[in-house]
């Protein structure tokens, strides 16, 4: 092999430098490594590094702050919109965002999620939405589909016994505070470069004080979806794609 | 203006005031009665447009005490304030904040319960406030005040404490010195701290990574069991330091007494009163006041009691610091208790005839 090839102008991809070399406890096939890294190179881009505060969930990302280089807080389970107003509002100055799973953001914290969005809070909802909740080994979530099968719903999700799922980000973009309400995926390359832009733009409205942004990205969970992750990508767009339809839902950043 | 200004102010109003003057940097609260008045007068106040104090109603108590959290988290001092039930919803956040070790503080301007309960006044949140609410082995510095200058006083003392040892602490007042109208000199003005002082004072908070420095992550959770036992002899270790260094106490007319009161806040408030009756009665009555809650007062109480023909403990509740005083006091000598409950405040009379009929 020319080692001469590995120079620095041969070099069109690296590691972001905010990403450390932590092994990561996601499953292989899971969709945070990648948004990890989206949030990472945006900070970068942004020059943001000294200045940003990261906080975590109760799921499967609670382990975030282990992963990118940057200060966290982790924050009860839904309480991230809140905890993120708390240092937001003494540090103005600074980049904050919260990284929630579709249980934390949509479930036990829909009240902080939808108080913060609609005070305006000026920081990003990274909203994490795989339908199911995957740490505590695979139960039914808020966004779990009709006639899915989770742990606590074996013979599918039924309304009558488990009620409906929830579009938040659909209720967050009628909200008066939010100024950026976007809703991505990352299984592609094309895909991921839309989810990388709308972190960008909402990062950068938040800290020119535009309001509150939030950024789902349809995720997989292929451990608990029990599928390969190959499977899982697909059956993430046959079936999560439609009813979590892909889009800027709402964009007043005039950005 | 002068420093020695004498102003006549209810207790919750004075707590908003201290708050301002001692460089709070944030105020999270939500209304309940009796307590209202703080959120009301902070916002009146607009301190936001002096000091940069921000103050902010949230969603809930839940929301309150998870915003102290984060600001706390991020090296700030950040205030939040209830009433026993709001206080019950922010026990989550409380045991984050112990496990977190995060110097947040909050006030408790008691109501008689349980549940929803009444607006009138109670001291049945001792064992809430000592005992914890939350999970896990976990202390707060608990401090009692028991007029309108200690609830102005103890918001720098709070901090202070709270910073001092990154633990939460709380104020333990009730809705008597939340609503009573007093002379008070408030504290003088402190400005808020710069970035410099706080990354200073501070070195561990979530305020944003210099590259000099490695990430600073403010959690709770530890799933490896070795490295969570590790921190929780840390805390308990701490938690000793605290017990040895920061107990206070006061004590009224212990030099002769023969008859020993102990009682907190505004029970002690009517004690002294009590005492005053009975002193005209021939019946010498001295009173010892936990000043903190959590450290207690313990040792003080079971050197004092010594000799004494019996020890009230007057509290407005069904018992719950009795408990701490006869674990002090360990048999040693004769212990009763008496309260009011469910809202009733007691007459001083009440107080006097309680040592007669169960100290005698």
């Amino acid at each position: 092999m020319n080692n001469d090839i590995i120079s620095p102008e041969n070099l069109v991809y690296a590691k972001p430098e905010l990403m450390n070399d932590s092994p990561m406890h996601y499953c292989p096939g899971c969709s945070h490594g990648v948004v990890h890294k989206l949030i990472a190179q945006v900070i970068k881009e942004m020059g943001m590094e000294e200045k940003s505060i990261g906080v975590s969930p109760v799921g499967c990302a609670v382990f975030a702050y282990r992963y990118l280089d940057i200060d966290w807080q982790e924050a009860a389970h839904g309480r991230a919109p809140a905890v993120a107003t708390g240092i937001k509002r003494c540090w103005p100055d600074r980049l904050v965002f919260t990284y929630q799973g579709d249980g934390d953001l949509a479930c036990i914290g829909t009240a902080e999620t939808l108080h913060a969005l609609n005070r305006g809070e000026n920081f990003t909802i990274i909203f994490i939405n795989n339908a199911i909740y995957g740490m505590t080994g695979g139960q039914m979530a808020p966004t779990t589909l009709m006639g899915q099968k989770t742990a606590t719903c074996p013979t599918g999700r039924d309304p009558k016994l488990h009620g409906w799922n929830i579009n938040m980000t659909e209720l967050a973009a009628n909200l008066k505070g939010t100024c950026f309400v976007s809703r991505q995926s990352v299984e592609s390359v094309g895909s991921i470069n839309k989810a990388k832009k709308a972190i960008r733009k909402a990062f950068e409205a938040s800290m020119q004080g535009k309001g509150s942004c939030l950024v789902e990205i349809v995720a997989t969970c292929n451990s608990g979806w029990k599928m390969t992750p190959v499977e899982a990508n697909e059956w993430m767009k046959e079936n999560m794609f439609p009813e979590y339809q892909k889009g800027d839902l709402k964009d007043t950043t005039g950005m | 203006m002068a420093d020695k200004e004498i102003t006549l102010m209810k207790g919750n109003e004075a707590i908003a005031n201290a708050a301002i003057r001692c460089g709070v940097d944030a105020y999270f609260g939500y209304p309940i009665t009796p307590q209202s008045e703080i959120i009301e007068t902070l916002s009146a106040l607009e301190p936001w447009k002096t000091t940069g104090m921000v103050v902010l109603q949230a969603e809930s108590e839940l929301a309150s005490i998870n915003m102290v959290y984060g600001a706390a988290g991020a090296g700030k001092r950040a205030l939040t304030s209830s009433a026993s039930p709001g206080i019950a919803l922010m026990q989550e956040g409380i045991t984050y904040m112990a496990g977190a070790e995060l110097p947040g503080v909050f006030i408790n301007v008691q109501r008689g319960g349980p549940g929803l309960g009444t607006i009138q006044p109670s001291q049945s949140d001792y064992f809430q406030a000592t005992r914890g609410g939350g999970n896990g082995d976990y202390e707060v510095i608990v401090l009692a005040p028991n007029s309108v200058q200690e609830m102005a006083d103890f918001v720098d003392l709070a901090f202070e404490l709270a910073f001092k040892y990154r633990n939460p602490a709380m104020i333990l007042a009730d809705g008597v010195i939340g609503q009573i109208m007093e002379k008070v000199v408030l504290p003088p003005y402190k400005p808020r701290r710069t970035e410099e002082e706080i990354a200073k004072e501070s070195p561990w908070a979530s305020m944003g990574r210099k590259k000099t420095r490695e990430p600073n992550i403010i959690t709770s959770l530890e799933l490896n069991p070795e490295a969570m036992e590790k921190h929780n002899i840390h805390l308990q270790k701490k938690y000793q330091t605290i017990k040895d260094n920061e107990v206070r106490y006061e004590t009224l007319h212990m030099e002769d007494a023969e008859y020993m009161i102990v009682a907190f806040g505004s029970a002690a408030r009517i004690s002294e009163k009590a005492i005053e009756i009975a002193r005209e009665q021939g019946m010498k009555v001295g009173l010892f006041r936990p000043i903190t809650l959590w450290p207690f007062p313990g040792n003080a109480i079971a050197e004092l009691a010594k000799g004494k023909k019996g020890v009230l403990v007057a509290e407005i509740n069904a018992g719950q610091m009795v408990q701490d005083v006869r674990l002090a006091i360990n048999g040693a000598e004769k212990v009763a208790h008496f309260g009011r409950l469910g809202g009733i405040v007691p007459e001083p009379e009440e107080i006097v005839n309680a040592i007669k009929e169960k100290l005698s």
